[in-house]
């Protein structure tokens, strides 16, 4: 694979309906990923998150600053690159085909762009189903599968793409706390298997400690990077961590600047409302 | 479980059928019913069917009848057939292209809402000979309503479905056959089902004006004739194979879209 994945965000923003409403989605955000790098940004709902992902998977453009891989442009105003397997998302509500088997949605990417042979992409696929656990359902539709199986199987398609980086849109919302930590585990563990660059957005900030080795904080509309965090938390990385001193200090020195955050969010939806 | 379930299904289908002859044995041939009496008897309609040697000449038993049925039923299986497949493919055409859709939406909803009984001498004035006049207004209703379908099924496919198919590499012709047309499909099939029903309604008006066989012709032959009962037993046919050929899109539309759970109301 050529290139590794390092991300460069200048100052990058985004106005939407300029003409007409004026929201200012992002706000002058830079933001330096280095390659193999697990980035988590935490922001509260609404603070242009997505925006910024979308941006990056080239499903959105920006009005202003850049945005860049491997010193390669890959958006800024008037200029869109298009989507491709270099920089595959993993949606917040899932999007994995329901009308195809799970062996044809994980295997239809190195297909689809050549790749790889029918055989070997089915082999390669089977041995990350096991990783997770997931061996056995190949030929299952999704709809048949649980929450926290048709995410696994999401990221490992995103996987077999072989990707310089991994766009994660709060993938684990919609799961309950205790599969969300299970599927926690799984994704650490496929990211301790091959390295990638990893772009993952939450509004949880656990999770976002848990995973990450820096933790960026948005602040609320217009989003701009409000503070960076290096997680300084040994890897393989379990459960049990969640007790540790280092992570509750963390926690203490990040969610303070959340909560503000988040407050702000509250105020300005209430003040929508009155 | 599910075999007990249709059972039962079935036993209370045919419960409610055998009511609904019942009442009518009550308040026609029974009772005769004010304004109920005019109606054909339930015993003589049913005799009449089956009789070897039938009084108005069409019985199970004669080739005539046989000749009206299969007269329908290639015209809508015909008709059926063309716009399935036009309107399948116009319908993609306009959910997938702006500039299609543009193009042909505000002509679309011009036509579509002609009833189809305004299209009729047109229709003859267009087509030759007697056949395809009545084919071609069996098919418009069919057309406009698969088109409809299949747009609004273009439509509601999730967008995120687009941008996984741009991130994973598709090209173009495989985002059409993996995530449009398969996307697509429960609103394409919901559609099918109701340009079937629009297929004989439409058959029947315009064999009615046009024909020289069929069962929509042989109803209004049998009232100018004054054969009440065979024209009944007409009616019956029709409202048969309108119910079968209904069934048959449902089984076909369950067969292709077998991931969802969900399957479509009446099977």
């Amino acid at each position: 694979m050529s290139g590794t994945g390092q991300l460069s965000i200048q100052n990058a923003g985004k106005i939407y309906d300029p003409e007409g409403i004026h929201m200012i989605a992002l706000e002058g955000v830079s933001l330096e990923i280095k390659a193999g790098e697990f980035c988590v940004v935490v922001g509260p709902s609404g603070c242009g998150k997505t925006t910024l992902l979308n941006a990056i998977a080239g499903f959105d453009q920006l009005t202003d600053g850049q945005i860049s891989m491997d010193e390669q442009l890959l958006a800024s105003p008037g200029k869109k690159l298009l989507p491709g397997p270099d920089r595959i998302v993993v949606f917040q509500h899932g999007a994995l085909f329901p009308w195809k088997t799970v062996m044809w949605n994980v295997t239809c990417g190195p297909l689809k762009q050549g790749r790889m042979k029918s055989v070997e992409a089915k082999e390669k696929a089977r041995e990350l189903l096991a990783r997770v656990g997931l061996q056995g359902i190949e030929d299952q539709f999704p709809e048949g599968l649980s929450g926290g199986q048709k995410r696994r199987v999401e990221i490992i398609r995103a996987l077999m793409n072989d990707p310089k980086v991994l766009l994660l849109d709060e993938p684990f919302r919609a799961l309950d706390a205790l599969t969300k930590s299970v599927v926690q585990e799984h994704l650490l563990e496929l990211f301790d298997f091959s390295p990638k660059t990893v772009f993952f957005i939450t509004h949880d900030l656990e999770e976002a400690i848990f995973l990450a080795d820096r933790v960026a904080v948005m602040t609320t509309r217009p989003g701009t990077i409000k503070k960076i965090v290096a997680v300084d938390l040994p890897r393989p990385r379990d459960y049990r961590i969640l007790t540790s001193e280092r992570f509750v200090e963390h926690k203490v020195e990040l969610g303070e600047a959340i909560h503000e955050e988040a407050k702000k969010a509250f105020e300005a939806g209430e003040r929508e409302l009155a | 479980m599910q075999r007990l379930l249709t059972n039962i299904r079935i036993r209370q289908g045919l419960f409610g059928v055998a009511c609904f002859f019942l009442a009518w044995y009550l308040l026609v041939d029974l009772f005769g019913v004010w304004r109920f009496r005019e109606m054909p008897k339930l015993v003589v309609g049913i005799k009449e069917w089956l009789s070897l040697d039938p009084v108005f000449g069409v019985s199970l038993f004669t080739a005539e009848y046989y000749t009206h049925i299969w007269a329908s039923i290639y015209r809508v299986l015909s008709a059926f057939f063309v716009a399935t497949v036009a309107g399948i493919a116009i319908g993609i055409l306009m959910g997938w292209r702006r500039i299609f859709f543009g193009l042909t939406f505000p002509i679309l909803e011009v036509l579509r809402p002609i009833p189809i009984l305004a299209w009729i001498p047109l229709a003859i004035i267009l087509m030759p000979g007697r056949e395809l006049p009545i084919i071609a207004l069996t098919f418009l209703a069919a057309f406009f309503v698969t088109i409809l379908n299949t747009l609004l099924g273009v439509r509601a496919i999730d967008r995120d479905y687009f941008r996984a198919a741009e991130s994973l590499g598709f090209s173009q012709l495989q985002t059409l056959s993996h995530v449009i047309i398969p996307g697509a499909l429960p609103y394409i099939f919901v559609g099918l089902q109701i340009a079937m029903g629009a297929c004989w309604f439409s058959l029947v008006a315009a064999e009615i004006l046009s024909g020289s066989a069929g069962l929509g012709y042989k109803v209004w032959e049998t009232y100018y004739y004054v054969q009440f009962p065979t024209m009944v037993s007409t009616m019956a046919t029709l409202g048969f194979f309108g119910y079968i050929s209904s069934a048959l899109v449902r089984v076909v539309g369950n067969r292709l879209m077998r991931w969802r759970e969900k399957i479509l109301a009446g099977t």
